[in-house]
């Protein structure tokens, strides 16, 4: 416990609370450090927060004797306490263009502890991540890690330093083994020069059973599952040195069996000295799992939390990242209890796994009722199944078991053709990759879906009608941009969303869903895109929207249906319902939802 | 700080713009000139119509190979594919598979040029959807499919033909290869109406739109509601339709559907297209592009081969102006970017 406040660059994990004072202690470059072991592969210790203190003990160039340095660890270690962090983010700024999606953040992790990152989205997570990773600096702040300044140039010089950031999209290379993907360019090498298979896997074995795999270190990563390919990015951390992982929504692609175990490995890697920080939006899971967390809300701090004694509350979390008058964004309007027909109806929605796309989540007898002229919110966290609903009814993804009816009559997509001949639209999540042609201009963007609404029986484009439709859409919709045949690129976000609702408001649909509308759009453009669903809805369609900003969710819906896991939770009208009542049902899970 | 330096950017925008749409032509102009100052006869209008015949059978595949690649994908099987069409088209023609150079004035027994063509672009159409067919529904990358393609045209040619050539048209059918309307050669006047109408196809109509938009983003273009599997197949039946017209005109102008026809004309159609600016990605590209490109590489050959240039050089410098095109192509798309 004497020596926890000195930080070690390299340390076996064990040996954290024993530096090896007997050592030969050297001072140069304004570290302390001390080399054991093989001398030809020596374990290097060093201290750098004790610059202050040596500084007058090595005037003229002369080395200290060990004697003295063990007298000055000591009074610096009894100093140190509580045990100092091991990184220091203080007062980060980071400006995008005019717009700042990180302003003022300061937050500390210390070693052997897990820190809860959490916030909604757009909070400035990954903001903040991709800072911390080296894919990008901060505007202003400092970061300290391991008594150091921080400036990563780029997210290798982060791991180097010791900073390991695992992604939700993995990183590692599928066609090879899992021995090769820890080892990846830094095989060992035989006598020869070769690279040692031998070695390389039994070191492999070692390093992967500290995370709890027992595999074959020669089995390709392909043939493991979303769980297993985690557990061997942590594994490579672990044998690049790490002292702190990142890791970045690790769960939502995992089910809850593989859920908890996971958890137990950063319990374990968290015994072991490793500092782990845990970004997610899945509330039980930090609370469960955090020592701390650290709460984001708008790019801004909302506040720290502390388990004393126990875990860390839902309601204080959700306190703290609820807590501002977010309705004041946009314009609340009028949400009624809408009494017209059913247009839309889902009955026992089922789908399987596709082994297209592991990632997607498998919907559970999903029942659903969307009335004409309402806005139908549906709120859930990523991964909670809303995209793979939206997919299902768009006939973009095969369902399994179910039924699906269109003003009272059965349908059943089998592609987005289909549906969208039936009058339903979908605006993709992502729009960049599902929605833009990045290559074409605004006109040719905006008609796409509606190519025989402005052509002639002959198949040639009224190209007239077209510019004359975009043109009113333009008007109506305000959408900013220099002239039709501008790349779509080239505008902001907000007006790629608004060409693309334009894009479906051509199709005169009876049904549009939106899955997250306002992602990537700027602040005062979602009050806009939020607008214009209203007055779409009071047009007589049917508003599906799929979101996971609640205030959102809340200012916009006639009614909402919360998801978890592939399954609806609740539903409320949107007058009674409140992000707290939201969060929780989202939150649920869906054992604890049955019985309700 | 925005205000100031923004108009000179603009200024620097719309020149690398003028340069992307306009560079190929500039560079054939230069060509021109330069090697009318080498060798005044070469703007000669018999040398020039006779590049222009010279360029119309590659050019016409270009054509084709336009919207395949606007699609981001290829077609390796172009060249096969010619020989096989062109070996079918003689057989129409003389009406069975005889290898001899009989005289047109003594066997009157085949089906005629109407026939021949009509079998020659049927067939490559056909062979054109089967590898469609190949590439969306087994789900087989173009470049494999038409790679396996390229082999088995050849096959095909040379099993039908025993590996000779079946010579000796009749002059109805060799005037499309041969022919004038005034001093124009014929397969020049087929070239351009052909490229005049695949202009119009993908400038104007709902189906280039489609082209375009599947060959920019396919997910979103699903998610459009166009059928992309469908637009992706046709696009292999155009340049199989095309591979089958130049087959046809080939044939005509030499009198001779050989076995051996058409070897290497992938590179040098895929090398007119992508010259002419359409990006082996998809989504960017259009026919008058690809002509220039055709010509270009035209003009280039002949050009060399007018000042005694061997073909072994010939090929070097083509080699070379293709990796520069795309190259230069790159970095004027990254200065617009800025």
């Amino acid at each position: 416990m004497a020596y926890s406040g000195l930080v070690l660059s390299r340390p076996p994990l064990s040996c954290r609370t024993s530096p090896p004072l007997g050592g030969d202690w050297q001072f140069s470059r304004k570290r302390l450090f001390c080399e054991v072991g093989d001398w030809r592969r020596p374990t290097r210790y060093s201290i750098s927060p004790l610059v202050g203190e040596m500084s007058g003990r090595t005037e003229g160039g002369a080395v200290p004797r060990p004697i003295a340095i063990r007298e000055q660890l000591l009074s610096v270690a009894e100093a140190a306490t509580p045990s100092p962090a091991l990184l220091t983010v203080e007062g980060v700024t980071k400006h995008f263009a005019g717009v700042t999606a990180l302003s003022d953040v300061s937050l500390e992790v210390r070693p052997g502890e897990i820190l809860g990152l959490l916030g909604e989205n757009g909070a400035g997570k990954s903001t903040l991540l991709k800072i911390l990773s080296g894919v990008m600096p901060p505007s202003s702040g400092r970061i300290v890690f391991d008594g150091a300044e921080f400036n990563p140039h780029n997210p290798q010089d982060a791991k180097r330093h010791g900073i390991v950031t695992i992604y939700q999209e993995l990183s590692l290379i599928p066609t090879l083994t899992v021995a090769e993907n820890i080892f990846i360019g830094r095989a060992p090498l035989g006598p020869l020069g070769l690279v040692s298979w031998r070695k390389m896997e039994e070191d492999s074995r070692g390093i992967i059973a500290r995370v709890g795999l027992d595999l074959d270190p020669a089995t390709p990563v392909s043939a493991l599952s979303v769980a297993e390919q985690q557990l061997v990015e942590i594994a490579r951390a672990l044998s690049l040195k790490s002292r702190l992982i990142i890791m970045d929504e690790p769960t939502s692609a995992l089910t809850e069996t593989e859920v908890q175990k996971l958890m137990s490995i950063m319990d374990r890697l968290r015994k072991d000295g490793v500092a782990i920080m845990f970004v997610t939006h899945r509330l039980e899971e930090a609370s469960a799992i955090c020592d701390r967390m650290t709460v984001l809300r708008d790019g801004r701090l909302a506040g720290h939390l502390d388990r004393e004694g126990g875990p860390i509350k839902l309601p204080k979390i959700i306190e703290k990242m609820v807590g501002r008058a977010a309705s004041e964004l946009y314009a609340r309007p009028t949400q009624r209890d809408v009494a017209g027909d059913v247009r839309l109806s889902v009955r026992g929605l089922r789908t399987v796994r596709d082994p297209q796309a592991p990632h997607a989540i498998v919907l559970e007898g999903v029942d659903l009722d969307l009335k004409a002229g309402e806005i139908l919110g549906v709120a859930g966290l990523v991964g909670s199944g809303r995209t793979e609903l939206a997919r299902a009814i768009f006939g973009a993804d095969r369902i399994a078991a179910g039924t699906i009816t269109l003003d009272g009559k059965p349908i059943a997509p089998t592609s987005p053709a289909d549906a969208i001949a039936l009058g339903i639209g979908l605006v993709p999540e992502d729009r960049k990759h599902q929605a833009i042609f990045a290559a074409l201009g605004i006109l040719n963007n905006f008609s796409i879906a509606a190519l025989g609404r402005y052509s002639n029986a002959a198949g040639f484009m009224a190209e007239r009608r077209e510019r004359e439709a975009l043109a009113s859409y333009r008007k109506t919709l305000s959408i900013r941009m220099a002239s039709p045949e501008q790349a779509i690129e080239g505008l902001s976000g907000g007006n790629q969303q608004k060409v693309i609702l334009a894009r479906w408001l051509a199709r005169d649909p009876k049904v549009l869903i939106v899955d997250e509308p306002t992602r990537g759009v700027d602040v005062g453009a979602k009050a806009e895109v939020h607008q214009i669903l209203v007055h779409l809805a009071a047009r007589g369609i049917a508003v599906m929207m799929i979101s996971s900003e609640l205030p959102e969710v809340l200012a916009v819906s006639d009614r909402i249906v919360t998801m978890r896991r592939g399954r609806i939770t609740g539903e409320m009208p949107g007058i009674e319902a409140t992000e707290e009542k939201l969060m929780e049902l989202m939150a649920l899970d869906q054992r604890q939802g049955a019985t309700q | 700080m925005t205000s100031t330096t923004e108009p000179s950017q603009r200024g620097g925008i719309n020149v690398a713009r003028l340069l992307m749409s306009f560079g190929p032509l500039m560079f054939l102009a230069v060509l021109i000139i330069v090697f009318t100052v080498l060798k005044p006869s070469f703007i000669d209008p018999i040398n020039l119509f006779n590049i222009m015949r010279q360029i119309s059978i590659t050019g016409l595949i270009a054509l084709g190979m336009t919207f395949v690649i606007l699609t981001a994908g290829i077609d390796l099987s172009v060249g096969s594919l010619l020989a096989f069409c062109g070996m079918v088209a003689a057989v129409v023609a003389k009406g069975g598979t005889a290898n001899t150079l009989s005289l047109s004035t003594s066997g009157t027994q085949g089906y005629g040029w109407f026939a021949a063509l009509l079998a020659a672009v049927a067939v490559g159409a056909m062979a054109g959807s089967v590898q469609g067919f190949a590439i969306t529904r087994l789900k087989v990358p173009p470049f494999v499919v038409t790679l396996g393609g390229l082999t088995v045209f050849r096959g095909l040619t040379l099993t039908i033909s025993n590996g000779g050539p079946i010579s000796g048209f009749d002059a109805s059918m060799r005037w499309f290869g041969t022919g004038l309307i005034g001093p124009v050669p014929v397969p020049a006047i087929i070239f351009a109406i052909a490229a005049i109408l695949c202009h119009i196809v993908l400038r104007y109509t709902r189906y280039g739109r489609a082209v375009y938009a599947v060959g920019g983003n396919a997910e979103a273009a699903r998610l459009s509601g166009l059928r992309v599997d469908r637009i992706l197949i046709s696009v292999y039946v155009i340049v199989g339709f095309f591979a089958g017209l130049a087959a046809f005109v080939l044939s005509a102008r030499l009198n001779s559907s050989e076995a051996v026809a058409g070897i290497g004309y992938e590179l040098t159609v895929i090398s007119a297209v992508v010259i002419g600016g359409t990006s082996l990605f998809g989504g960017i590209g259009s026919v008058g592009g690809t002509v220039v490109g055709a010509a270009l590489i035209g003009v280039l050959q002949n050009g060399l081969q007018f000042n005694n240039v061997s073909s072994y050089t010939q090929s070097i410098v083509i080699g070379l102006i293709l990796i520069l095109a795309v190259a230069f192509d790159r970095w004027l798309k990254s200065r617009v970017r800025r």
